[in-house]
């Protein structure tokens, strides 16, 4: 016990500092997987508001009048495409290759900006038909949530232009790899909300 | 005296170093095979809802609607996986422990508001209780 303290080698050197501070390696990635997972929450309840509200037509059409099912199987391969030319993308990236990656994320970019176009295309079509968010609650609850999606999806192309245009100018730095790493994370999960949305608003609401 | 000095930056110093460098710019164990695999799977797995539904497979809704929901929930564990490339080791554990936090939260949210909303809706639906009084009464 007091050995420790009278041992002639560390006497003049007492450790009262923390040696082992809490300093998480990935500390940016890490936060922003649990803001992705605060965004999981958002689209849970707005599931929760379809599942819930998604049988109240009043009286207008129901999915199965309003649904176009080979736009979305497009819809769904566009978004499905953009995230695999994404993770193509992250590959150059890890090769230190800054115009191939540059090149996988304008695909990647154009897949998504196909996603959106398309979903602007059937909401106009939509609110022209007279099926527009305030006819019931079925349709509100629909275009809150496969538009709140889609306004992340938007957000991310923004995202996305941006980083090229600073990949562009500064290269493959440990900056924007990490701002990289994060995208590709926010881009995954957009995926992931989407076979979601096409199962269960889409294909679930055409059967009922 | 300037030994504890020496050894305090030698203890500060390294980590952080060592970790500034390839820390959150460092590439995920992401490999061109994993992503081909976790493409060919989520194709399977979304080809074969749009089949069950545009071809009117499976007669039985309720029994479709579940075979659709259960291929979204394999999907979504695959995007994880061959993606997100979301394991035990990551992170020390911690995003996979938040990920399993927002799971049972997200399944608490989603299957409490249906269970609720559906059972409130039996109960207190004025036109289901009149079918119903009119089913019995025939």
């Amino acid at each position: 016990m007091s050995t420790a303290a009278h041992d002639p080698v560390h006497a003049d050197a007492p450790q009262f500092y923390c040696t082992e501070e809490p300093h998480p390696e990935n500390g940016t990635l890490l936060g922003f997987w649990i803001y992705l997972m605060s965004d999981c929450f958002i689209f849970a309840s707005l599931f929760a508001c379809y599942a819930v509200l998604g049988t109240r037509y009043a009286a207008g059409p129901s999915p199965r009048e309003v649904f176009d099912l080979p736009m979305l199987a497009v819809n769904t391969a566009l978004l499905l495409l953009s995230s695999v030319t994404f993770g193509f993308a992250m590959l150059e990236m890890a090769k230190n290759r800054r115009g191939p990656t540059l090149a996988w994320l304008a695909v990647a970019g154009a897949l998504a900006a196909g996603f959106v176009a398309l979903e602007i295309r059937e909401f106009a079509h939509l609110i022209a038909a007279g099926a527009g968010p305030d006819r019931s609650a079925f349709l509100s609850s629909f275009f809150t949530l496969v538009g709140t999606h889609g306004l992340h999806v938007t957000v991310g192309i923004v995202w996305l232009a941006t980083l090229m245009a600073q990949i562009a100018r500064n290269g493959l730095d440990e900056t924007n790899r990490r701002r990289l790493n994060c995208l590709s994370l926010f881009w995954h999960f957009l995926d992931l909300i989407w076979v979601g949305v096409f199962s269960f608003v889409y294909l679930v609401g055409v059967l009922r | 005296m300037s030994a504890p000095g020496d050894e305090i930056d030698a203890h500060v110093g390294d980590p952080r170093v060592a970790h500034g460098h390839h820390g959150d710019g460092q590439p995920s164990h992401a490999s061109l095979k994993g992503y081909l695999t976790g493409f060919a799977l989520a194709a399977i797995l979304t080809v074969i809802p749009f089949w069950l539904v545009m071809g009117h497979v499976i007669g039985d809704a309720t029994v479709a609607s579940a075979v659709i929901l259960g291929l979204a929930a394999v999907q979504i564990v695959v995007h994880v996986v061959f993606f997100l490339h979301m394991d035990t080791t990551s992170e020390h554990g911690w995003n996979m422990l938040a990920l399993i936090f927002t799971a049972v939260l997200v399944t608490i949210v989603l299957g409490a508001s249906i269970w609720v909303m559906y059972t409130e809706n039996a109960n207190m639906m004025p036109v289901a209780a009149q079918s119903l009084h009119h089913a019995m009464g025939r």
